[in-house]
């Protein structure tokens, strides 16, 4: 039996395959809007995975270090190390700041880390090119969307960084690359003022009598030394050692070090449910009707196709074909078309969309498995509609038109 | 010829479809999260490193001199301005003496009072003394009574007693003039060594109080950089190590020096180790005093030992190790680290051999199941 639907594709083969491509378009556009929306969440759950910490000790009743400013003493983590439970503490700040490279300057979050060995919580877990930090000051390791190469001069406030070493996919939960950076020279670059800044606060200084009092010679300097250190951190990082619940190490650090802790579960809670959640709605709502658009389309392009062949359809009933063939015809085709699509817009969508888009788009191939099943349901749904319409086409057309 | 027009069609049909059904196999396994994340390996090698370590300071003086008076009083004349060398001994200003100099005058008075005192009970001993040796002589001769002679030699005790009282009281007059020349002169402000003024705190006119300095001076000779290294990078920092000096106003510059001294007390709040650092030739012209230098002290190269970059280092499941390569798998092999340089090479001590392969940088964070694709140049790394 030769197939009726082979045969009329072959027949006017070009126009069904651009009618594929152009519906392929579509469904990749469907999918790269999926695909920003997992990059979204994917974006707040690095970071997490990034730190490399299981628990985040933060300012008293904040939800730091991310959604939230917190700062907390800078040697709060000594006591927090000798908790029973906890394998690794270590400081950090972070702060998303313009980052001066030459002419351009790049918005990135400038993280400090603890200095010590690669394997710290904190530092980048995996490099692409380059070395790790291995000096205390005036070293960076940046992420290569930021655009900086290696041996490049970063200026981060007044002072000049030489970039050693390049990571990937360690953003912001905003999306912005991060430039890792000791963490001495981040504390400093979070509080450190301008130079006419600190002039004038010095003059102030010194023009108050209280603290400006001739009989009391260095006073005056111990004033002006005591305001320009900064001994905080945004956070200490915490690694728990094997066979303590992450939870029972936090409660107890709340319980006696009076901190704010949260976990790993806590804290990607507060980024995907609380820092990105109207964002990352906002783009779930275009991609729902996105997805209701492309439907539609599908649908409209399917049954036009069909009423584009009802003069054929009805010299196939005059002449006795049965009910079902015609079925078969139409829902072959329009899946055939749906295949084509599907194949056309997952090509399009990772290699040519997914790539130009700014922020990191992720495409899961779950959704990908999902996406062609709802491209084959609408595509029948579609069908149906336009089989309708075939199986009600009077014989007579045929002869009449 | 129909059949051969179809074949024509279903040829052309074909070679739209079938590329475009390969490029989707492609994307399907080759991109995405299913497809195998591209990493380079490296060689562990055998070879010396030579650590340094690296701490950032400031140019101090080894030798500051705060200059000013022992007395409240009011700077009379100041002769030197910041930036002026100047010699040991030299006066570099002066207090005011107010009353001093007539206090002086005063004294030299009372000290010529007392040198004519002296004269006076000088002249008296004399006399006394010939009038009672006369005496003698007439009571020898018997031409006078015992009594009288008993008071001539009386009264020569009172008159040398008297020339004592005087002669000490010459002393106290010449001592208390001296005193006062001593204070006059301590109202200068004197350099105690050849140096450079740094501070010039008070003008001609300023009240100051004891003890407040007027002008600082420091011994050019004596610079050197206060360095502070991090406690976590202090193993090995002893004295006499080579150091290299970056100074930030000649940052093309490499200076050289050596480590003059560890310090004994270490900073407790910012958790770092303080060193000094002496320049083995003096910059010229002189660094201002409070210059940030960066300091990289070389230790002795260590003999060769299997090394990888660190960025091989990884902690999986709270160990250090390395993803190592066997036969196109990754295998996380453990590792304890020794002695590490600046340029980012670390002494494996355990865990590796020379020539094992292992994962030097990956797209992604490798997990034992990760599928690999060793590459030669990770794609978009400039």
């Amino acid at each position: 039996m030769i197939s009726l639907a082979g045969r009329d594709i072959m027949h006017a083969w070009g126009k069904f395959v651009f009618t594929g491509v152009g519906l392929g378009l579509l469904i990749g556009i469907t999918l790269s809007m999926a695909g920003i929306y997992r990059g979204m969440v994917d974006d707040a759950k690095v970071l997490l995975d990034n730190s490399s910490a299981d628990l985040w000790v933060v300012q008293k009743d904040t939800l730091g270090p991310y959604a939230e400013p917190s700062s907390i003493y800078d040697d709060t983590w000594r006591s927090i190390r000798g908790m029973p439970g906890v394998a690794r503490t270590a400081n950090v700040t972070y702060l998303t700041m313009q980052v001066r490279q030459g002419e351009h300057d790049v918005r990135t979050m400038v993280t400090g880390v603890t200095a010590g060995e690669p394997g710290t919580p904190g530092w980048p877990p995996y490099l692409v090119a380059g070395r790790q930090i291995t000096r205390g000051h005036y070293e960076a390791v940046a992420d290569i969307a930021s655009g900086f190469a290696l041996g490049d001069r970063l200026q981060i406030r007044r002072n000049h960084y030489t970039v050693v070493g390049l990571t990937r996919r360690m953003v912001s939960s905003g999306g912005d690359p991060m430039v890792f950076i000791p963490l001495k020279d981040a504390q400093e670059a979070q509080f450190l003022k301008d130079n006419d800044a600190i002039h004038q606060q010095q003059r102030r200084t010194a023009a108050n009598p209280a603290f400006n009092r001739p009989q009391v010679p260095g006073l005056l300097d111990a004033v002006i030394a005591s305001q320009s250190i900064n001994p905080y951190v945004n956070a200490v990082l915490v690694q728990i050692e094997s066979g303590h619940r992450a939870e029972d190490v936090a409660e107890s650090i709340r319980r006696w070090k009076r901190l704010t802790v949260y976990t790993r579960s806590q804290m990607e809670e507060i980024l995907v449910g609380k820092l990105i959640a109207t964002a990352a709605k906002q783009i779930f709502m275009f991609l729902v009707i996105l997805s209701v658009v492309s439907s539609a389309i599908v649908a409209f392009i399917i049954y036009t196709l069909t009423l584009g062949k009802i003069r054929e359809i009805a010299v196939l009933k005059l002449i006795g074909t049965k009910n079902r063939t015609i079925v078969a015809l139409i829902m072959q085709q329009s899946i055939a078309l749906g295949v084509i699509g599907f194949v056309v817009g997952k090509i399009t969508a990772t290699l040519l969309m997914a790539p130009i888009f700014p922020k990191y788009v992720l495409l899961e191939p779950l959704d990908s498995i999902i996406g062609f099943f709802a491209v084959m349901v609408i595509c029948i749904l579609a069908s149906i509609i336009a089989i309708r319409a075939a199986l009600k086409v009077d014989p007579a057309e045929a002869i009449g038109g | 010829m129909k059949s051969l027009h179809l074949q024509g069609r279903t040829l052309m049909l074909l070679v739209v479809l079938l590329p475009l059904l390969a490029l989707f196999i492609y994307v399907a396994l080759r991109s995405g999260p299913l497809a195998p994340v591209p990493v380079t390996v490296t060689t562990v090698e055998n070879r010396s490193i030579a650590p340094a370590l690296f701490g950032i300071g400031t140019v101090e003086a080894q030798y500051t001199f705060k200059i000013g008076p022992t007395f409240a009083g009011r700077v009379k004349r100041l002769d030197v301005h910041v930036g002026d060398l100047v010699q040991a001994g030299q006066v570099l200003g002066e207090m005011d003496p107010v009353d001093l100099d007539e206090r002086i005058r005063a004294q030299e008075a009372a000290l010529k009072r007392a040198k004519a005192l002296l004269s006076e009970a000088q002249s008296r001993q004399v006399y006394a003394q010939i009038q009672a040796r006369r005496y003698e002589q007439l009571l020898a001769a018997r031409s006078t009574s015992e009594e009288i002679v008993a008071t001539k030699k009386h009264e020569l005790q009172v008159t040398e007693a008297g020339l004592n009282a005087a002669r000490e009281e010459l002393a106290r007059s010449q001592a208390d003039r001296e005193a006062l020349v001593a204070q006059r002169s301590n109202l200068k402000l004197v350099a105690p060594v050849d140096g450079l003024i740094t501070v010039r705190d008070a003008d001609p006119g300023t009240t100051v109080v004891a003890g407040q300095a007027v002008v600082e001076l420091i011994d050019p000779k004596s610079l050197w950089i206060n360095v502070r290294f991090d406690q976590i990078h202090t193993r090995g920092l002893a004295a006499n190590l080579p150091a290299n000096i970056v100074l930030r106003s000649q940052a093309v510059e490499l200076r050289t020096g050596r480590v003059l001294r560890v310090d004994p007390l270490a900073d407790a709040v910012t958790e770092e180790t303080l060193a000094k650092v002496e320049f083995d030739h003096l910059p010229e012209p002189l660094p201002p005093v409070g210059e940030l230098a960066e300091v990289t002290v070389t230790l002795p190269t260590l003999p060769a030992a299997p090394v990888i970059i660190n960025a091989a280092i990884q902690r999986i499941d709270g160990k250090l190790g390395v993803w190592q390569v066997m036969n196109g798998d990754l295998h996380f092999t453990p590792v304890l680290l020794g002695a590490a340089d600046l340029d980012g090479h670390v002494q494996i001590r355990e865990g590796l051999k020379v020539g094992d392969q292992v994962v030097a940088y990956s797209t992604k964070a490798l997990k034992a199941r990760t599928r690999i694709n060793v590459v030669e140049h990770l794609q978009g790394v400039k």
